[in-house]
């Protein structure tokens, strides 16, 4: 027998005001299992419809359909599985007459190699065909798309599905404020963000396994479980070298814990030799010899292909137009200082988490620092914008606005790429869902917040909007002038930028005044 | 002090909201309530928007050619004309409405409406057009749920939003397998709405106009007639024969409008013999699940126990979808099913209802007593498309939040109608969007209906309980939420096996040995659950005081 609804949750606000702290873990519990009775129902609703809406995007086109001969991101995981499934381990990363590298070569870490193996003989048990040695070089046909697409869908339901319930979980246990449609809504948030969905399901990739081990790992820190979080970390490193966004805010959140601990090196220890353990298991088959994981490293960092591609949103790409960084400077010089710019831009989130490491600060260093890595690193893709979005996802209830405001950004700035991959129709249709989930009527909360906005703030938001759909109609029905082939996707990258600029300062402003008080909190929940 | 702040701004957010909520109860169909709606029809149309690229039946095709037909040639050919095998079988109004929409599509793109050269035009532009056509003609739809449930409080009215506006089953029907389902039933919904509200002319109106639209909706018209016969034409010999002359001349001016200008060409017999296609046989292609399945097997069944009797059964030459076709009947032992008599049926399985319109004409009643001669009509009619499920799950929807017992049953018709649409998708693409759609609304309803009965007290769930005779009522109030019934449970496990079955073991353990068998099972276990609804609906009507 358990109390259901909104009536529960003020059971336990009360109860939880009477009971001792000793108590309160044990209580939490419970009120977690009384309130939430009802609300798993509604979270398996919102995944079912989370995955309703991957599948139906899995059935638009994936990147580089039917564009010999080097298609896109869908043949570069398809010929993976390809080579995975007949070399061995060993060869994987190295140029020979069977595993050409200079087409579509594997670039990401193990981990991504081994998923491409399984994945592969799944392919291989359906449909050999399609995973065939040389052969299948450019294979396209219904089921092979059918089944490359269910290699994504099961990733997603088996990883980031069950990461993000778990992250759910754990951050509203204990929380005294909690009401049932804050968590329904927070999970529909991050379940269908647009832009992983668009980039997952639609162009194709597998951003979903290292994201999804990502929320893992910061649920896990958040359950007090830092071993745990340290293997998962490992894991998403190894799956994808991009999560090292991520790297510095986990570095920096678990020093900062271990050294208000009674035996500081101790902790750091252990959690080393974890990251250690995992790291090795992941790298055994290249580790017999320092050639062969040389090899593997210089796969992973292909500092030849510039320091920014395409026209991505980040500081060095948008300053070209004035400062033709490529032209100026060397690429090791590049590197340098691109490497010093994103560890600036990224100090002063490090410094508050080592001082003051707190759960809630946590999330804004790790949207701080991947913030810093797209702005200023080495070698940016559009698609890293996924990486700033995760945990901004994660804070959507503290920052509605914000998190909207990104992931709207966030859109547009891969619309150009979306546009290419023919992926109009899903941008579209999962815009507006994100609009009608951020802003349902079931949870009011940011609507009535509007109300305190000046009128200066509300004309300004009106002509961002406005800009931005004025730019979307353009690059959509227009050519650009001769001259500039790329004006439209420059404007698109300056707004986009604008925009990145002005969030990643709010949020360290906001993470620096949250660290002055988060103190006086925890008091606070001390005296309670 | 800032944690302070924020949690007492929160408090604060949160009592505002309970205050909203709280007007949203005082003033029922405010504006509240219609921005509600836009964002459940939004987040329906985004998903629809998504399936635009799905699977698309010939229906598409023929939608398409009825565009070319209406726009290319004068009203006179319009039913005479053979160019494609997909003749024009809907009544006139449909014909106007494919004519309205012609005027957009030749914007769009002319080789549309091009009679010749646009046989099975298949480019971006049509499939973009015609798919789109459908979601904005769901507006209707949209505006007879919002008519039906404007006075309901906000609980029963999102549940019926849930239920209707996000229904699987239209999504699988109109938007990929392709038809102007949710269009229609908007039409029957705004009829049914007048009627609820006692405004019973504008009731006949609309359905009047339904008629026209799609003339299989015919099968609710002895219900209509009687009802508004003994509601609307009531008070003195005068009065009430002004009243019926009243209501005569408004549906006859409807159909005047509808019909007049072939009246006037003389070709009423042809658009007659274009709507009721008698050549067609007792059963679609796939089996609707209804009463003829259980006879066809019957039949069989007897056929070979008889066989192996001794007797000398004789296969039959005609298909039971072959339609009247020459002398033959397609059965071997049992008599032979004629349109007249799956009529007679009808009207026989109708009679009892039509007994208590006849005696009491309640508008609370009044959906009920559609939804079951939509029922009827499914389960004994000629040449019955697994689609006209829709006709009275759709309505039964409205009733469905009114009492646990009705939402028992809803919960368990829902499933299995929707079920029974599964054939329509065979591609593999589609596969799992079909499940996908399923489940959510399987897990939507039962989430919905039970925090809705929760929150009803115990006290009131055990008189409903005692007034229904049963004594589940009194378990659903002990354990929370929507308990089912083990029965219904079993049938639903049963189902998900027909399911397995067909995907999976059939082909396993059979191999390419009867491969009718999975349809067949479809067909005759759905059916088995749409009789029961049958049953069902026909007790209520009959308890009910």
């Amino acid at each position: 027998m358990y109390v259901r609804g909104t009536g529960g949750v003020g059971h336990c606000e009360i109860s939880m005001g009477r009971k001792e702290k000793k108590d309160k873990d044990h209580k939490d519990d419970v009120c977690w299992l009384s309130v939430h009775g009802g609300v798993a129902a509604l979270l398996l609703c919102i995944a079912v419809f989370a995955l309703l809406v991957r599948v139906a995007v899995s059935i638009h086109p994936y990147s580089g359909a039917g564009d010999p001969p080097k298609y896109g991101d869908y043949e570069a995981q398809r010929h993976w599985m390809e080579i995975t499934l007949n070399t061995p381990a060993k060869e994987w990363y190295r140029n020979s007459t069977i595993n050409d590298l200079t087409y579509w070569g594997l670039d990401y870490p193990p981990l991504t190699a081994y998923q491409s193996y399984v994945h592969g003989l799944f392919l291989r048990f359906f449909h050999p065909d399609s995973v065939a040695l040389f052969t299948s070089r450019g294979h396209e046909s219904p089921i092979g798309k059918l089944l490359m697409r269910w290699t994504v869908l099961s990733s997603d339901v088996i990883v980031f599905f069950p990461a993000a319930l778990y992250f759910i979980i754990v951050f509203y246990t204990g929380r005294r404020d909690n009401c049932k449609e804050d968590i329904a809504w927070h999970l529909a948030i991050i379940l269908l963000n647009p832009c992983l969905i668009l980039i997952d399901h639609g162009h194709f990739q597998f951003n979903c396994i290292s994201l999804g081990f990502t929320i893992g790992a910061v649920a896990a820190i958040f359950s007090k479980h830092e071993l745990v979080a340290s293997v998962l970390f490992s894991l998403a490193l190894n799956h994808k070298q991009m999560s090292a966004y991520f790297a510095l805010a986990f570095f920096s959140h678990l020093l900062g814990k271990c050294l208000r601990r009674q035996k500081p090196f101790l902790e750091v220890l252990k959690l080393g030799l974890v990251v250690l353990g995992t790291f090795i298991i992941t790298w055994w088959p290249y580790l017999y010899s320092v050639d062969a994981f040389m090899q593997v490293l210089s796969r992973l960092t292909p500092f030849e292909r510039g320091i920014y591609e395409d026209y991505v949103a980040n500081f060095w790409c948008t300053t070209s137009i004035i400062i033709k960084w490529k032209r100026l400077f060397t690429t090791q010089l590049l590197q340098l200082l691109s490497f010093n710019a994103t560890i600036l831009a990224a100090l002063p989130s490090m410094v508050q988490q080592i001082r003051y490491p707190s759960n809630q600060g946590f999330l804004y260093a790790l949207l701080n620092i991947s913030f810093a890595f797209y702005l200023f690193s080495f070698q940016v893709h559009e698609k890293s914008i996924l990486l700033p979005l995760l945990p901004a996802s994660l804070l959507a209830v503290e920052e509605p606005h914000l998190f909207g405001w990104l992931t709207y950004y966030a859109l547009l700035s891969m619309y150009p790429l979306l546009l290419r991959d023919h992926l109009i129709l899903p941008y579209v249709s999962l815009l507006a869902l994100f609009i009608l989930f951020n802003y349902s009527p079931i949870r009011r909360q940011g609507r009535k917040e509007r109300g305190f906005l000046s009128v200066w703030k509300v004309l300004l938001i009106t002509l961002l909007l406005s800009c931005s759909l004025v730019l979307h109609l353009i690059y959509l029905m227009l050519k650009p002038p001769e001259r500039y082939p790329f004006l439209f996707d420059a404007m698109i990258m300056l707004l986009c930028f604008s925009q990145f600029v002005l969030l990643a300062a709010y949020t360290n402003v906001k993470q620096w005044k949250f660290m002055s008080h988060s103190t006086s909190i925890e008091k606070e929940k001390k005296i309670l | 002090m800032e944690g302070e702040l924020t949690s007492s701004r929160r408090v604060a957010h949160r009592s505002t909201r309970e205050e909203t909520e709280k007007e949203k109860n005082r003033i029922p169909g405010s504006v509240t309530a219609i921005e509600e709606l836009i964002w459940f029809a939004g987040v329906a149309t985004c998903i629809k928007l998504l399936l635009i690229p799905s699977y698309r039946s010939t229906d598409f095709e023929v939608h398409r050619h009825w565009l070319a037909l209406t726009s290319s040639l004068p009203l006179s050919q319009w039913y005479y004309d053979e160019t494609s095998p997909w003749t024009l079988d809907y009544p006139p109004l449909f014909a106007y409405f494919e004519r309205f929409l012609s005027i957009f599509a030749n914007l769009v793109d002319t080789k549309i409406v091009d009679l010749h050269n646009g046989l099975n035009y298949s480019a971006d532009s049509v499939v973009y057009f015609q798919r789109i056509s459908v979601m904005v003609s769901d507006l209707c739809l949209f505006y007879g749920v919002y008519r039906l449930t404007k006075s309901l409080d906000s609980a029963k009215r999102r549940m019926i939003w849930v239920l209707i506006v996000w229904s699987p089953a239209l999504i699988i029907v109109d938007h990929v397998h392709f038809q102007y389902n949710g269009f229609l039933l908007g039409f029957l919904l705004i009829s049914l709405s007048y009627l609820e509200e006692g405004r019973d002319l504008m009731g006949g109106f609309v359905f009047a106009m339904l008629l026209c639209f799609k003339h299989l909706f015919a099968v609710a018209a002895p219900v209509y007639f009687v009802y508004l016969l003994r509601h609307y034409c009531r008070g003195g010999l005068v009065n009430s024969i002004g009243k019926f002359l009243m209501m005569g001349t408004v549906v006859g001016s409807v159909f005047l409008v509808a019909f007049g200008p072939f009246l006037y060409h003389g070709q009423i017999q042809q658009v007659l013999r274009r709507m009721f296609p008698f050549g067609r046989g007792l059963c679609h292609a796939y089996w609707a699940p209804n009463f003829w399945v259980f006879y066809i097997i019957s039949d069989k069944g007897l056929a070979f126990v008889l066989a192996k009797l001794g007797f000398s059964i004789q296969t039959p030459a005609a298909s039971f979808t072959g339609g009247l076709v020459g002398d033959s009947s397609p059965f071997a032992v049992l008599p032979r099913v004629t349109p007249l008599v799956t009529f007679m049926l009808v009207l026989l399985a109708l009679s009892p209802c039509l007994v208590k319109v006849w005696r009491e004409p309640r508008p609370g009643m009044i959906t009920r007593w559609v939804a079951y001669a939509y029922t009827c009509g499914f389960l004994f009619g000629w040449h019955v498309h697994e689609k006209a499920s829709l006709h009275f799950v759709i309505p039964l929807a409205v009733v469905a939040v009114r009492s646990l017992e009705d939402a028992r049953h809803y919960f368990l018709l829902s499933i299995v109608s929707c079920y029974s649409l599964f054939p329509l998708l065979f591609e593999a693409d589609e596969y799992s969007i079909k499940v996908l759609l399923l489940l959510l609304h399987s897990l939507l309803t039962w989430v919905g209906f039970s925090s809705q009965f929760s929150k009803t007290t115990v006290v009131s769930t055990k008189q409903q309980g005692e007034k229904m005779g049963s004594k589940e009522g009194l378990v659903a109030a002990k354990g929370g939420g929507l308990v089912v019934g083990w029965v219904r449970i079993c049938y639903l496990l049963v189902l998900l096996f027909v399911e397995v079955w067909g995907q999976f073991l059939h082909h396993y353990l059979l191999g390419d040995k009867l491969p009718f068998l999975p349809l067949m099972l479809i067909s005759i276990y759905c059916a088995l659950g749409i009789m029961y609804s049958w049953i069902w609906q026909l007790r209520f009507i009959i308890r009910c005081p």
